[in-house]
């Protein structure tokens, strides 16, 4: 066992990039549950964005291209479940957990001639002086700029639906869809932005997956992150900030227990695996027990008529 | 009419597939005048507003509005020309706080803390004090009307409709609700008042347009017009009020005591140290503003929630630590006040439901195995004794208008001759002639020797039946008093009085 061969700067470093998918995912399904829309299909979407991100990006040869391209199938895979849940009025779990299944197959047969291919990588961005501080700079300020992109992502929705006028909208739709209704308020249409911006979000997490995490396509690579990212939107109580850390708890403890794998740590492979998900859960469990702050209306279906 | 129009209407007509919500109605509410709005449930009074507000389309007809063409296409033209509406089931939202819920209704609300400034001072003005940080959830009924009524009052509105307002207040909190609604009939706002309550209207109302059935059948000026007359319009034949014929009161059936529960959820009511004693042949009447312990009461009551042993007794047996099944076979059956979900299952057929609750004591079950032949005559003998209208029992819970289910739930437990039957809310919602047979079941029920509690926040209904009359408040039950001697000043004080209200600074 040599625990010296872990270096602690990068552990912090490589574990924001662990953290980053998992945070973009939970973010945008966050924003949806407000709205009060259960989306079980971030797996699928974020699959879906996963090999659509890595298509764009070889093809184009831009990783930023490949990220656009993410968010864009992301969203156009979620608009199926908006034409499901929002207009048919199907059931929300049965219609997440379609999608799901339906994003899972469709990457695999977009992605059967990516297998083995090596993406276009994505720069790091460097910043004079502060990227060269030691220790610093290379945890803070030398990622690539989708990372950066993720942690602003959580302060806007925090703050949009702290302070403003469309996240109290949101909010209020979430929490009574009659009361909303009869108030005025468009109920479907901004249920169904949301779950765009959800699906958009998801495919952001997935790209991050397959172009700069692992960075190469292989079927199935989300591996449950998606899964991850809906328990952690429900531990955090549906606060941005707690699934921000959340996220950076889970990717942590990821990349700390593959490191201690490495070193060869006298635990099991298989209790070191498990950890993330039993540690992360109990924390936001003690955490989010203050009280329960499920949007009232999640998972019921609106129609204007009832 | 003296004062000028402010809204006309003219042969408004809505359908929906299979029913007529109105028929070309017609009428015209003055400058500064509070217009009734009188009918049954069912009569379109509902539809009829949701398309002044924007809600509903209507398929023909004309509104005005200070003489201009009158169109609103969604609520956000109607507040935009000066309409706005309270409705009957508030649309608040529980986990936001007062200021929120008030700028969500507006249509470009101050920054948050300017607006909560102008909540304290139109909230002072008008005698309604409210803070505006607190989280509606936590609020009582009359608190939660308040922010709706200062939500309308901050557009500064020329029509304010008011769908049912009072159903949720004590007399003291209507009187002063009343003192706010004339201090802006006097600032020249135009009120259009929706209730079947009618001591209220004409108290209240200068003018009244009575719907039935979506057509308009005539109009009155209320302080002129007997109650009784109003009713028979709404009704459309004779009211039969019900009889209370001459009971004796036998031993004591269902006694609690010292009952102390606590609250069941975050926004339940504990109970605390609740005393009662019904004897056979008697109607005791419990009441309250919503949200003080009813639902609790009940549910110690059924069974649902078990106490200690002694804390509720059977004719002296101990029951408290029985469950809904056991009490039921000894003849302790209760119908509670949320139609679809507690008393009904809503997607079940009528059969399945008289089943649900009719097993134990009408042997509508053999060694596990349903006798259904048995359950539908039951279902079918509950629809005929109470003139329960529906195509059949197997129709759905659900498809039934809620008088209609009504009859049926409270039928369901009457026909299973109870020892104690305990009801609450039996009548809401329920039009008047459904009311007053629902109550006439109650008092033949008592007549016959069974001991019955009545929940209700109605108190004209309980002053109709009940021998004695106790009230809930925050979960404490005042000691019971005979209704005959009691005047509507100690109803509403034994209710907990105006919570803090105060009269308007006029």
């Amino acid at each position: 066992m040599d625990l010296s061969a872990i270096n602690p700067v990068l552990l912090i470093a490589s574990l924001m990039v662990a953290a980053t998918p998992l945070l973009l995912a939970a973010i945008g399904e966050l924003v949806v549950e407000k709205a009060g829309v259960l989306n079980l299909g971030v797996e699928g979407m974020m699959i879906t964005g996963a090999i659509a991100g890595f298509a764009a990006a070889v093809e184009s040869g831009s990783p930023l291209m490949g990220f656009v391209a993410a968010a864009g199938a992301g969203a156009l895979l979620s608009l199926l479940f908006v034409v499901l849940s929002q207009i048919a009025l199907a059931n929300q779990v049965a219609s997440g957990l379609a999608l799901t299944l339906f994003g899972l197959g469709l990457s695999a047969l977009m992605g059967q001639k990516y297998v083995g291919v090596k993406p276009p990588a994505m720069g790091r961005i460097d910043i004079p002086v502060l990227s060269d501080l030691p220790v610093l700079g290379r945890i803070l300020f030398s990622h690539d700029i989708v990372l950066y992109f993720g942690i602003a992502l959580t302060a806007v929705v925090w703050a949009v639906l702290k302070y403003s006028r469309i996240g109290l909208i949101l909010r209020a739709v979430g929490e009574n869809h009659e009361a909303a209704h009869a108030l005025g308020y468009k109920v479907v249409k901004i249920r169904t932005l949301a779950i765009l911006f959800g699906g958009a979000c998801a495919g952001l997490g997935g790209a991050y997956i397959s172009l700069i995490r692992v960075p190469q396509w292989t079927e199935g690579m989300t591996a449950g992150v998606g899964w991850i990212a809906l328990a952690l939107v429900v531990f955090a109580s549906w606060k941005p900030w707690r699934a921000l850390l959340g996220a950076y708890l889970f990717g942590g403890i990821t990349v700390l227990q593959l490191n201690l794998q490495a070193a060869g740590v006298a635990i099991p492979v298989e209790y070191l695996a498990m950890s993330p998900y039993l540690i992360t859960i109990l924390v936001l469990v003690i955490l989010s027990a203050d009280k329960s702050n499920a949007p009232a209306s999640l998972g019921r279906s609106f129609h204007a008529s009832r | 009419m003296s004062t000028p129009p402010l809204l006309t209407i003219e042969g408004l007509t809505k359908a929906y597939p299979g029913v007529v919500a109105n028929d070309h109605v017609s009428f015209t509410i003055g400058t500064g005048e509070v217009h009734a709005l009188l009918g049954e449930n069912g009569a379109g009074k509902s539809t009829l507003v949701k398309m002044i507000y924007g809600l509903v389309k209507p398929d023909s007809g004309r509104m005005t509005l200070r003489g201009a063409p009158y169109e609103p296409a969604e609520p956000r033209a109607a507040r935009a020309d000066g309409i706005a509406m309270v409705f009957q089931h508030f649309s608040l939202f529980d986990a936001l706080n007062v200021a929120e819920n008030i700028a969500l209704g507006m249509e470009n609300p101050p920054p948050l803390r300017d607006l909560a400034a102008r909540i304290r001072e139109v909230s002072e003005t008008y005698g309604l004090p409210l803070d505006p940080f607190r989280t509606v959830g936590d609020l009582s009924a009359g608190e939660r009307q308040r922010v709706e009524i200062i939500r309308c009052l901050l557009q500064d509105p020329k029509l304010l409709i008011m769908d049912e307002p009072t159903s949720v207040l004590t007399p003291q909190e209507v009187q002063i609700l009343f003192q706010t609604l004339r201090k802006l009939k006097s600032e020249g706002t135009s009120i259009l008042y929706i209730s079947h309550k009618l001591e209220e209207i004409r108290a209240l109302c200068d003018h009244a347009t009575i719907l039935r059935l979506g057509k308009n059948v005539g109009e009155c000026i209320p302080a002129e017009t007997s109650a009784r007359d109003m009713a028979e319009l709404m009704v459309g034949t004779a009211l039969k009020t019900p009889e209370r014929g001459v009971r004796e009161f036998g031993d004591v059936a269902l006694d609690i005591s010292g009952l102390s529960v606590p609250a069941p959820s975050a926004f339940g009511t504990a109970l605390k140290n609740v005393h009662l004693t019904v004897r056979r042949g008697e109607i005791l009447g419990i009441g309250g503003v919503a949200g003080n312990g009813q639902d609790e009461l009940l549910s110690v009551m059924s069974g649902e929630v078990t106490c200690a042993r002694d804390a509720v007794k059977f004719d002296g047996a101990p029951i408290g630590h029985m469950g809904p099944t056991a009490r039921r076979a000894l003849g302790v059956l209760t119908a509670p006040e949320e139609r679809l979900g507690h008393a009904a299952a809503p997607d079940m057929s009528l059969t399945e439901n008289a089943l649900l609750t009719g097993s134990v004591r009408e042997g509508l079950e053999r060694n596990g195995f349903l006798k259904w032949g048995a359950t539908r005559a039951f279902a079918e003998k509950i629809i005929q004794a109470f003139d329960v209208r529906t195509p059949g029992p197997d129709n759905a819970a659900r498809s039934l208008s809620g008088g209609n289910l009504q009859k049926f739930v409270i039928g369901r437990e009457v026909l299973q001759r109870p020892e104690v039957l305990v009801v609450n809310q039996p009548t809401w919602g329920v039009d008047a002639a459904a009311a007053a047979s629902i109550r006439q079941a109650l008092l033949d029920l008592a007549a016959g020797g069974a001991a019955v509690i009545c929940i209700s926040q109605d108190l004209d209904e309980l002053m109709e039946i009940s021998d004695n009359f106790a009230a809930l408040n925050e979960g404490r039950l005042s000691a019971p008093r005979p209704t005959a001697e009691l005047t509507v000043d100690e109803i509403g004080l034994m209710m907990g009085g105006a919570h803090g209200m105060e009269v308007a600074h006029v």
